[in-house]
């Protein structure tokens, strides 16, 4: 059974951005079209991801891989179509998301833990593994605002390895580790696909979703351009832009 | 969706706008006191001495006004700017949305409970005993932070569409400085508009407050009734509203 699916899928947003002062909606009632400010982030895509698959995600910027974690995700909902997502999800979209800078790495983790779902109990159990995972222990009391940002992505994938999702969402964010936390953080994805969890995996660097991925997708202007192996989509997303 | 553990979540929000405000601050909590010493000072000079009126103990008076109104301007202020301040966590943590206003009122609390200290502490100096309609107080302050809570909600939601919310707020406080009996007794107000007051849970509870510390005297059944009908209908039209809302927040923030 999927643990993800996508049927005929599609994300429209608004040109403005959506911020919008008093002035522009009493604006907009005035407007007579409206058609134009629309563009869609994704357009009718389907998809399917099973358990202990890994599924890896290329394509340009503002090709929609953003939009598509964050549906996963349910941090939004689709305009069009419809998403089912079986399983705890945790998702690192971004570095650092849901940190405050003026607190320490240990509150952090903490705030990290909960906002990820995880226990007060089962946060107190794993806060030494945590800890020791993300290899900064002596700079755990010190305000995240001093960190850099492998010491953030640490701290952050430390955390979201330790929330034991049936979905991690990685965006990304791994480029910023050194390469043995990257080795390190290889390893255990690899042990977690074993234990027969689903990889949802956002990269520009073809080696890891070589190594990661069972499957790709190449999305372009909000469409599946490609999906298959990962060797065969990552030749065909070369060519025509290297 | 999200079937975390909505205490802990609460609870390090909480923790986090706490921490992060008074760890900004040299003289820390002592802010939380300073600020209505300062205000009830300037209110006791300008209503003793330039305007003289008959209230007797006028500095307990005005801080029986001060202290609810205070933290009512505060958690609803911040709690309005609430979900535009974390809008990165927002965007990227599949966190309950509700959790965010209401963590940021409740943040504003622990501020409320010295600044309650205070207020006995002036209580009793001016000669008023404990006495057993302080069991009254509890009740009524949960009101204020039910009442508090529901209108965070409703303007949080709001300010994520439409930005100028926050500036609507600042202007409506201004306003209820006036419109709530603060530095002034209930008494003086015409009958007529009475009934309008009762209605407003922060005057409400101003007027529960001096009857239970000032008066000993347990506060009339019909103003308990009046407070607790609109911060419970408060609560429920902002939990409705937000549940509405929260679908576009993704798309606005």
């Amino acid at each position: 059974m999927a643990v993800i699916e996508f049927e005929s899928v599609s994300k429209r947003f608004m040109h403005s951005g959506g911020a919008k002062l008093l002035r522009a909606h009493v604006e907009e009632r005035f407007r007579r079209q409206r058609q134009h400010e629309v563009f869609y982030a994704l357009k009718d895509v389907s998809l399917e991801v099973g358990r202990s698959e890994s599924l890896g995600v290329i394509g340009g910027n503002g090709a929609g891989k953003s939009t598509l974690l964050s549906l996963v995700a349910g941090l939004c909902a689709p305009s069009e179509g419809s998403i089912t997502v079986r399983g705890r999800v945790a998702a690192l979209l971004e570095l650092g998301s849901g940190f405050h800078p003026d607190l320490t790495g240990a509150e952090n983790l903490r705030l990290n833990a909960s906002l990820l779902g995880l226990s007060r109990r089962r946060t107190d159990e794993a806060f030494e593994s945590i800890v020791d995972f993300s290899e900064i222990r002596n700079f755990i009391q010190d305000p995240i605002r001093t960190y850099s940002s492998g010491m953030i992505l640490r701290l952050g994938f430390s955390v979201a390895i330790h929330v034991d999702p049936d979905i991690l969402i990685i965006d990304e964010v791994l480029a910023v580790g050194d390469q043995r936390f990257q080795a390190k953080c290889f390893d255990r994805i690899l042990q977690f696909k074993q234990a027969g969890k689903t990889l949802l995996f956002v990269s520009h660097g073809p080696e890891l979703i070589r190594k990661l991925c069972d499957r790709a997708i190449w999305l372009d202007h909000g469409k599946v351009r490609m999906a298959g192996p990962p060797d065969q989509v990552l030749e065909a997303y070369a060519g025509p832009t290297g | 969706m999200w079937n975390g553990d909505y205490t802990f979540l609460l609870s390090n929000l909480i923790q986090k706008d706490f921490k992060v405000r008074y760890r900004n601050m040299s003289l820390g909590v002592l802010w939380s006191l300073l600020n209505p010493l300062v205000t009830m000072t300037a209110l006791t000079f300008v209503f003793t001495i330039i305007f003289p009126n008959p209230t007797r103990s006028f500095p307990v008076f005005v801080l029986c006004g001060l202290v609810p109104y205070s933290f009512f301007a505060m958690a609803w202020g911040s709690g309005t700017g609430s979900l535009i301040e974390n809008s990165g966590m927002i965007k990227r943590v599949p966190v309950p949305r509700e959790v965010v206003p209401i963590a940021t009122v409740l943040g504003n609390c622990l501020h409320l409970v010295i600044q309650i200290g205070l207020l006995l502490a002036f209580v009793l100096a001016f000669g008023h005993g404990v006495n057993r309609y302080w069991l009254w107080m509890p009740v009524v302050w949960a009101m204020e932070i039910i009442f508090v809570c529901g209108l965070a909600l409703i303007t949080s939601a709001v300010n994520v569409y439409v930005r100028d919310m926050r500036y609507i707020v600042e202007s409506i406080n201004t306003v209820l400085f006036w419109m709530v009996p603060i530095f002034y007794d209930f008494d003086r107000v015409p009958q007529r508009f009475r009934e309008l007051y009762e209605f407003n849970p922060v005057a409400a509870l101003v007027l529960a407050l001096r009857d239970i510390l000032l008066k000993d005297m347990a506060p009339p059944p019909a103003l308990l009734v009046k407070l607790t009908l609109a911060s419970f209908a408060t609560l429920l039209a902002g939990v409705l509203l937000f549940r509405k809302l929260k679908k576009g927040f993704y798309d606005y923030l």
